[in-house]
């Protein structure tokens, strides 16, 4: 079961964790990470743009190689767009195997890729105005170990 | 016409997400359309340039022809 979302409002990752739980039945094991906006260093809003041609593509390119990296019987990609509030959900990955260590893997190497390596822009809105961000070092290390 | 479109911060550079050029145009050309800054952050080497949704490997090598939409994509954040 493999389903690659961008959503441009707010969703609530347990509507789409119990189904996708659901529907992958005779599982092993299910992992799933959900990012949320931070409301650390005076962070008021957070804002995700994307290229339409590019990033749901990307993000299918993405599934399509940790299927063929990891043992997985369902992937669930979920990735904002758009303006969003401290607390709200930016992203869910969960995935579905018969052994665990395929599931940790696989949600641990779409993040990375999530991050660092997928056509999104974001910015924050602090008291001083609106600030691009960019992957930091670490950021860079994690995708790096996938090779 | 040609579409251009920014991304990210070079969107604040170039003081809208998109701009239109009237006419077909080499790499040269397109360049030299634009304000000097944006074209020195178009050709830096951490942008990508993709036309009509395909990114490119060889930015200089693009010819934009009448339709076309040209997008400038600079490091990426997402998560």
């Amino acid at each position: 079961m493999r389903d690659i979302r961008l959503l441009d409002r707010m969703f609530i990752p347990g509507t789409l964790i119990g189904p996708f739980t659901q529907a992958n039945p005779g599982l092993g094991g299910v992992c799933t990470f959900v990012g949320e906006v931070r409301a650390d260093q005076g962070v008021e809003a957070l804002e995700l743009s994307h290229y339409e041609p590019l990033t749901l593509p990307g993000m299918h390119e993405l599934a399509d190689r940790a299927f063929a990296r990891f043992d997985l019987m369902g992937l669930l990609m979920v990735h904002r767009v758009a303006l969003m509030q401290p607390g709200e959900p930016i992203v869910c990955v969960s995935a579905a195997a018969l052994h665990r260590r395929d599931a940790i893997d696989a949600v641990d190497f779409c993040m990375d890729h999530l991050k660092s390596a997928a056509w999104f822009w974001k910015r924050e809105k602090r008291a001083d105005g609106w600030h691009w961000i960019e992957p930091c070092a670490a950021d860079h290390a994690d995708l790096a170990r996938w090779g | 016409m040609i579409r251009l479109v920014f991304l990210g911060k070079l969107a604040d550079v170039a003081g809208g997400d998109t701009l239109e050029l009237p006419a077909a145009c080499d790499w040269a050309g397109l360049l030299a359309a634009l304000p000097a800054a944006l074209a020195e952050a178009v050709t830096a080497s951490s942008t990508k340039v993709a036309v009509n949704g395909a990114l490119v490997a060889d930015k200089s090598g693009i010819v934009a022809r009448h339709g076309d939409e040209v997008a400038f994509l600079p490091p990426v954040s997402g998560g």
